[in-house]
């Protein structure tokens, strides 16, 4: 029964998807039909999935089906089981909260030069894609999907083509993406030559040998890593994000990059099975390093987008981190820790599908009201939009990593199976893994810097602008997708025990060991080994911060009629002896990280222009004065543009081939008959 | 695990909690006292500190003309943050129901929260000031928080915990045991704790000069009963930290069950412990001059170095196989 | 509980108060490696003798090898004592005492190093596995000074703070002496001390004579000495 309508719901959720599709290409002058039609359809489609989703995690059996789809002699296989339906149902939520908050913010483009039916239909060409990558159970069709992901995807990016930068990162991003995708075609080509055959069954059941699985392994973690953002092949990241629309963003930031991260884990700990523990200490490094970069450059920006898609790449390290506690617990022989560290990377997927969708629409609403991306021209906008203001903090609070929202319980997972590493053998790794641990520690802290600079830049002091100054509230669609996405990081960031019991099936599918531990004590305490090695409660914090509310609502009625009598003075705060503040008196988002620029001097490649025009009368008094800053990504001069200039320099020396000279061409064709007969003997 | 459902021992935790912010006003008072001692002035009275907050709750809040509904309820959050950070460190008596509630790192993450709305309170009014404080603030404590979390992490390896009573109780038991990891990570945290208390050399808790404050310039815009609960805030904050070192690393005396004997021990001991620290803190400030404000950064990658040397050492020295 | 077996627990006081003081040798490698200014180096080198001093009394005690309170004494004389003096008397001759030396990029240098101490540790684990003292978790350091020594040597500009260096590489190898095999022959120690004390008046000597030459102690500026023209 229950296999039955996990199917079913499955199906629903693609017949709804395509009937959105349908319905977007009908469009054309009718544009009230994507409102009313499309981004409902979707929003079902997402909620089918979810549902889908939800009855394989809550414990039934999966469903696995072959369509009569692709080659005549492999057709498509499609299978969900625990781990397909964790990733479903991060598809489902996002769906769900961006067809909640599209219609609203689409209103912009009605009377734009772009196409809303193209819009439509490809976004849900995109879910479809993402959908039938997490259940493809072959080589062949988990391809397609792939493909229809990134080409789909790449469109939306490129969805306002008029200007120029607009292009050029969606071309980046399709360049990235098929880069990405060959390695991942040469993973699983490794299995195919030695198994044989393209199904995934037929992919377990070989066993590589250590070279060929580390292959693999690489090839794979570079292939999807691509797509995920991992440092330094992110660079698609943060041009791609901010340049499409804002619910696009979310569902790229929020969903696709997990389900880069489902490929991952799928090859790796299903496909190849037998781990290595080095490969653990690679995705530390790696995981380490890209959550560290990607901090330390969102910092950086003052585009609120780009600062989230950094953010992302941030996020993606230490989900990367998590793997690689799996990873080198499993092949130091310890899977239950091994399955602790997926929980927390999994858990880690999770609470960044929350909160990055909730910053990307937040970001969205306020791209919308004031057509800013400049946190510069910001500032007061929770007088402005108190709804947004309140979700959007909530955001940062979970970001930040801090109790008692989602990110903080996945950290600390991540934290407590880090310090687990004192029993294994090797004494390098066990110095190793707790340097791991403050790099992420290093990072968390960044990260609160990072997000209250947005927060306190965007939101608070004063509108630095007119427009910013006359924003208004978004939509109530907006805010519902908002407010729903709030809710759940504060709901899954009490309800540890419980999302920890169902990510421990789910883990237990691939590595075939439960964490029983974690969840033994009831729903309100999470105890990952055992409650005297540590504990927490989400619950019982988020009662603390109640009651510290609760009395500044007491405080509040127990002044009622007092402040009826003399109701609480404002005046205006001290400018410093120049009369009144003005907005212009306020730290900008640069100088606020200007601290933190200092120190970690080298990580970027910095920029910087003063500008001083001195008083012709008084030399000291300066007229105008002037400071730009610039930051640009290492990664493009010490990767990017040597790659670029070898192949250029390459394909010069390929170009002396053409020389114009008809007996030339000639004789390569006679060379090449020759070396092919050569090699046919 | 502990019985969580003894409503005598709930009882007893919200006493412990409320003992806990009582005393902070008297542990700053006598911090206060001595360094007025030692400077050769007349010191206030012990008491002056519940004096001045009394006042100030007594007094009308003033709100800035922009200030907005985040500017009101921070104070709130603030003091609930720290007062709950309070409730879990152990003063006088070992695996009580909440400690189960946090571990260590919780409690880093409790104090980065308030932390976090602080930061957000400077900047809600868009003064130069607050701005400025809430950038430095986050500046010393991104380098301060890991520090923090290093020496913990050193400390839980120790002790194959992280959870506070079993910490503690590992202390106990090994009181003769000199070990480098923890010597050095008792370093690395009172450095790390001088930083995220503003304390001197990194911060001057006493002046309003413009250039180099940093937590005095976040709350400068509060008055009234806000003010009343950042300044309580502050100064729990600044105990909890004092009796957390006490707790890790000179533990003797804490009571292992709620039993009378025990109990007036444990209030010797934490009281004798206390002024000690205090005396030391006092002596410190007196010794030392403020640094300038880009020096923090050093200091505090001192305090991570050595956090993380102490680890190494844990696991080079003193876990080899 | 999980957990590793904590077999450091069971060492006596005296022994746990070597580690102790193995690691602080450790700390003042690394507070070597990142002070900048040249009295304060000199400093730190004199305190890093006086913990080897300590040490060595340790083991002394530890182990009823007396002879090694010699060594103890002969290295609280020259260590502690004379050559720090002799550094210091110089460099304030020199009008150096007050110089920075200020390494290009701290951070990288301390994560190198950091990196280096786990290296060491890899390298000493086979080592430590065949040794019967019980304090042989001291190689590791002992390895470790000295290379972090070679870091200082490698980052420095100035020939005194390079001399130094070269002085601290000695300790790591007397500390690794001194723990892991209760010291070397009297002979070869008292040796080793006149080779140092000698190093040490030589290197003084040779302040003079490189200023003189090319008048800077920056030992960057050395390549002028090159024959070939450029």
């Amino acid at each position: 029964m229950s296999e039955f309508s996990s199917t079913l719901l499955t199906a629903v959720s693609f017949g709804l998807l395509f009937a959105a599709a349908l319905a977007s290409m009908l469009v054309g002058r009718r544009r009230l039909w994507i409102t009313w039609l499309v981004f409902p359809l979707m929003g079902f489609a997402g909620l089918a999935a979810l549902l889908a989703a939800g009855v394989v995690l809550l414990g039934n059996p999966g469903f696995d089906s072959t369509l009569p789809l692709g080659l005549p002699w492999l057709p498509w296989h499609l299978r969900m089981d625990g781990l397909s339906a964790f990733f479903l149902a991060l598809i489902g939520i996002g769906t769900i909260t961006s067809s909640l908050f599209g219609p609203g913010y689409v209103r912009e483009y009605l009377r734009g030069p772009y196409p809303l039916g193209l819009l439509g239909l490809m976004t849900s060409l995109f879910i479809i894609g993402m959908e039938l990558v997490v259940l493809a159970d072959d080589a062949f069709s988990f391809m397609i999907a792939w493909e229809l992901m990134s080409v789909s995807s790449y469109f939306l990016v490129a969805y306002q083509h008029h200007q120029p930068a607009n292009r050029r990162a969606a071309f980046l991003y399709l360049l990235m993406a098929q880069i990405g995708a060959v390695l991942i075609l040469l993973s699983f080509g490794i299995f195919a030559s030695f198994g044989g055959a393209f199904t995934f069954d037929a992919f377990r059941a070989i066993q590589l040998s250590p070279i060929w699985a580390s292959v693999a392994f690489g090839l794979g973690l570079l292939g999807f890593g691509m797509k995920a953002g991992m440092f330094p092949v992110h660079a698609w990241l943060p041009e791609a994000h901010p340049v499409a629309p804002s619910h696009i963003s979310a569902l790229m930031s929020g969903v696709m990059l997990k389900v880069a991260i489902y490929g991952f884990v799928r090859l790796t700990f299903d496909l190849i099975g037998t781990l290595y523990w080095s490969w653990g200490v690679v995705l530390l490094i790696v995981g380490s390093v890209t959550a560290l970069f990607g901090v330390l450059y969102a910092l950086m920006q003052n585009d609120v987008k780009r600062l989230l898609a950094y953010s992302s790449v941030e996020n993606i390290g230490i989900i990367f981190i998590g793997l690689g506690l799996a990873v080198l617990f499993i092949g130091a022989g310890y899977p239950k820790l091994g399955s602790l560290g997926l929980i927390a990377a999994l858990y880690h997927a999770l609470s960044h599908a929350l909160f990055k969708s909730l910053l990307f629409l937040g970001a969205g609403t306020i791209l919308q009201q004031t057509h800013e991306h400049d946190m510069g021209k910001m500032g007061g906008l929770i007088r402005r939009m108190p709804w947004t203001a309140l979700f959007f903090l909530i955001g940062c609070i979970s970001i930040s990593a801090l109790p008692p929202f989602t990110g903080f319980v996945s950290e600390w997972l991540t934290f407590q199976t880090a310090l687990q590493a004192t029993i294994l053998e090797s004494g390098v790794l066990r110095a190793v893994v707790p340097i791991t641990a403050a790099m992420l520690a290093l990072t968390g802290a960044l990260a609160a810097t990072c997000f209250v600079k947005l927060y306190g830049i965007v939101f608070l002091g004063q509108p630095r602008s007119r427009r910013v100054k006359h924003a208004r509230e978004g939509t109530s669609g907006m805010l519902w997708g908002q407010g729903l996405l709030a809710g759940l990081c504060l709901l899954f960031g009490i309800l540890g025990a419980p999302t920890v019991a169902i990510l421990s099936r789910v883990v237990a599918g691939l590595t075939g060991s439960h964490v029983t531990s974690a969840t033994a004590h009831g729903w309100l305490w999470l105890t990952p080994v055992a409650p005297e090695v540590a504990s927490y409660s989400g619950p019982m914090v988020l009662f603390g911060v109640t009651l510290a509310l609760l009395a500044w609502g007491a405080v509040y009625l127990l002044l009622c009629k007092h402040r009826r009598l003399k109701p609480i003075q404002r005046g205006p705060a001290w400018g410093c002896g120049f009369g009144r503040l003005t907005p212009n008196m306020q730290y900008t988002g640069t100088a606020f990280v200007m601290p933190i620029q200092q120190i970690f001097r080298p990580v970027w490649r910095v920029h910087e222009e003063q500008q001083r025009e001195l008083s012709t009368e008084l030399r000291s008094h300066p007229t105008q004065l002037g400071y730009q800053l610039q930051i640009e990504d290492i990664t493009w001069r010490w990767l990017y543009q040597p790659v670029v200039k070898l192949i250029q320099a390459s394909a010069r020396k390929v170009g002396l081939l053409q020389t114009g000279n008809l007996r030339h061409y000639l004789t390569y064709s006679f060379v090449t008959l020759v070396v092919l007969l050569w090699l046919i003997s | 695990m502990v019985d969580f459902l003894n409503p005598a021992d709930w009882v007893f935790v919200w006493l412990q909690t409320l003992l806990f912010v009582l005393l902070a006003p008297l542990f700053s008072g006598w911090i206060k006292w001595l360094k007025c001692l030692l400077q050769n002035r007349r010191p206030p009275s012990l008491l002056q500190p519940y004096r001045d907050l009394l006042r100030l709750v007594r007094k009308d809040v003033l709100l800035a003309d922009n200030a907005s509904v985040l500017f009101r309820g921070a104070p709130y959050i603030i003091c609930g943050c720290t007062v709950l950070a309070a409730s879990v460190v152990p003063l006088l008596v070992l695996h009580q129901p909440i400690s189960a509630m946090a571990d260590v790192i919780v409690l880093v993450g409790l104090f980065a929260l308030a932390r976090f709305f602080l930061a957000l309170a400077g900047m809600d009014v868009g003064t130069a000031f607050g701005g400025m404080g809430s950038s430095r603030e986050m500046t010393v404590s991104a380098l301060a928080e890991p520090a923090m979390l290093m020496v913990v992490f050193t400390l839980s390896m120790v002790a194959s915990s992280t959870n506070l009573s079993t910490l503690v109780e590992h202390g106990l038991q090994q009181q003769s045991v000199l070990r480098p990891s923890i010597l050095f990570a008792l370093i690395a945290l009172i450095m790390v704790a001088i930083a995220e208390n503003a304390r001197i050399p990194v911060d001057n808790p006493a002046t309003h000069l413009e250039l180099t404050m940093i937590h005095e310039a976040m709350i400068l815009e509060y008055s009234g009963r806000h003010l009343a609960m950042m300044e309580l805030a502050s100064q729990l904050k600044l105990t909890t930290y004092a009796v957390l070192i006490i707790d890790l690393f000179f533990p003797w005396g804490i009571a292992q069950s709620a039993s009378a004997a025990g109990l007036g021990m444990a209030v010797v001991a934490i009281a004798v412990k206390l002024s000690l620290l205090g005396l030391l803190l006092a002596l410190g400030e007196t010794a030392v001059a403020k640094m300038r404000l880009f020096k923090a950064p050093t200091f505090l990658a001192m305090s991570f170095a050595l956090a993380m040397i102490g680890m190494l050492s844990f696991v080079i020295l003193e876990s080899s196989k | 509980m999980s957990g590793f077996l904590d077999t450091y627990a069971y060492l006596t006081l005296t022994e746990q108060a070597i580690l102790t003081l193995a690691a602080m040798v450790l700390v003042s490698s690394f507070a070597l490696l990142a002070q900048s200014r040249v009295v304060a180096t000199i400093r730190l080198f004199a305190l890093q003798g006086f913990l080897l001093v300590v040490v060595t009394a340790l083991v002394a005690l530890n182990t009823q090898e007396y002879h090694l309170f010699y060594s103890a004494g002969l290295t609280l004389l020259l260590k502690v004592w004379f050559v720090p003096w002799l550094l210091t008397r110089q460099a304030r001759r020199l009008g150096i005492l007050r110089d920075l030396d200020s390494l290009l990029r701290p951070g990288v240098v301390l994560i190198a190093a950091g990196a280096l101490v786990i290296f060491c540790y890899s390298v000493a684990l086979p080592i430590q596995r065949f040794a019967e003292s019980i304090t042989r978790d001291a190689i590791a350091i002992s390895l470790a000074v000295v290379m972090l020594s070679m870091l200082m040597l490698i980052t420095r500009r100035k020939a005194i703070t390079q001399v130094v260096g070269f002085m601290s590489m000695e300790n790591g190898l007397f500390f690794g002496a001194v723990t892991a095999t209760q010291g070397m022959p009297m002979v070869v120690e008292l040796g080793v001390a006149f080779d140092v004390l000698i190093a040490a008046v030589v290197f003084g000597v040779f302040f003079f004579h490189i200023r003189d030459s090319i008048e800077s102690l920056d030992v960057d500026m050395l390549n002028q000495l090159t024959e070939v023209d450029e």
